[in-house]
């Protein structure tokens, strides 16, 4: 596999949200809008960067028995970093992300490609493939993010388009509609994957 | 009196899955067969109740006194990863029958972000005693188990509808969720 297609199947080929269907609970939870979406995106892809390049280069020393054990320390101190990051520097998306930024460590994507892609190859590689698939993970929760957005408030990134005395559809910033919209968003995903093929 | 509607508003009006999106995995994943949810929900409450009980006391009485905040993710990581495997082992021991009944779910609990995600919540309640969040954290286990049972209930039924192609599987089953999280919606202003 040449380094581009490492870096290019988390994106489209094997998506992490759309297709992989991992880490539902952050593409649920802070997708009200596609701030919060592309925030948390970000911050997951730090910690995938980082776990993937530390644990392909520790691949060697940990024994084979405690490697889960062992790569979940790794995870956690990176979520940690990350964490503090977050809020001393942006401490109003600490705000609105909550709990799910200590919770990236059991976000299944980031154990699922230590375990499936950093632990049998090379750092460059690892290194890509984290990249790919965080962004990857990025663009669906930002896209998630600015549906909810756009039908729920009737804005995007922050800014309104429909008339300030208009309200949007309320009920897609609440709970179901994170639900509704993923839903949706899979099933045209996979409708259009087909009629590409 | 508070108590009972604690238990009430965790389970109905802030439901762990249908309206705070934690344990979404296991919701979506195996939940087709309502004995198997059933018990999958049991051995659920039985872990959170656990491991909050434990995170909390070591949160109060080891990590605040020496100012080792930073350390709670990875600190109530391991607790609860040490604990599952504790608890399989020792109910593998003393009760074979149980351990038949809920063990070939527990190691998946250790990553189920509902766990962590509750107890890392209750600490961020400074009026939570210890008492508090250990009964915040089984009423919030009973609101997953009974979410997942409707939903096993549901999905049995959605078995044998004609579905479009596209939208099969998880899709389909995200739009159920979405309509059940819907009528939890209804249950918004019963406690105030």
């Amino acid at each position: 596999m040449s380094k581009m297609q490492i870096l290019l199947k988390g994106i489209v080929k094997e998506n992490p949200t759309f297709v992989l269907v991992l880490g539902m609970c952050p593409s649920l939870g802070v997708t009200t809008s596609a701030i919060n979406g592309l925030g948390m995106g970000l911050a997951t892809t730090f910690v995938l960067l980082m776990s993937n390049i530390l644990i392909s280069m520790l691949k060697n020393f940990i024994p084979d028995k405690v490697r889960i054990p062992a790569f979940i320390v790794v995870i956690a101190t990176f979520v940690s970093i990350v964490d503090l990051l977050i809020q001393g520097f942006v401490p109003a998306l600490a705000e609105s992300l909550g709990l799910f930024i200590p919770l990236i460590v059991v976000n299944c994507i980031v154990l699922g490609r230590a375990e499936a892609f950093a632990s049998k190859n090379g750092v460059v590689d690892s290194a890509l493939d984290g990249i790919g698939m965080g962004l990857g993970f990025t663009c669906a929760l930002t896209l998630i993010g600015l549906c909810r957005e756009m039908l729920g408030t009737g804005s995007a990134f922050g800014y309104k388009f429909i008339a300030p005395a208009a309200d949007g559809i309320l009920v897609f910033v609440l709970a179901p509609g994170a639900f509704l919209v993923l839903g949706l968003l899979m099933a045209l995903i996979r409708y259009l994957q087909k009629a590409n093929k | 009196m508070e108590y009972i509607l604690m238990v009430i508003s965790c389970v109905f009006v802030n439901n762990i899955i249908l309206s705070q999106f934690l344990g979404i995995c296991p919701f979506l994943g195996v939940s087709n067969k309502i004995s198997t949810s059933l018990g999958r929900g049991v051995a659920v409450i039985f872990v959170m109740t656990l491991a909050t009980l434990v995170t909390s006391l070591i949160n109060t009485y080891v990590l605040v006194p020496l100012n080792l905040l930073f350390l709670q993710t990875i600190a109530f990581i391991l607790v609860i990863a040490a604990l599952v495997q504790m608890l399989e082992i020792i109910l593998k021991k003393v009760s074979p029958s149980l351990y038949q009944a809920l063990g070939i779910f527990l190691p998946l609990i250790t990553t189920n972000c509902a766990v962590l995600g509750i107890a890392i919540a209750v600490t961020q309640k400074p009026e939570f005693s210890i008492l508090d969040s250990t009964l915040y954290a089984t009423s919030m286990a009973i609101g997953f188990t009974v979410a997942i049972v409707i939903f096993a209930g549901l999905r049995e039924q959605l078995d044998f509808v004609k579905v479009p192609k596209a939208m099969r599987g998880v899709p389909i089953a995200l739009i159920t969720a979405g309509i059940l999280s819907l009528a939890f919606m209804g249950f918004a202003n019963l406690v105030k």
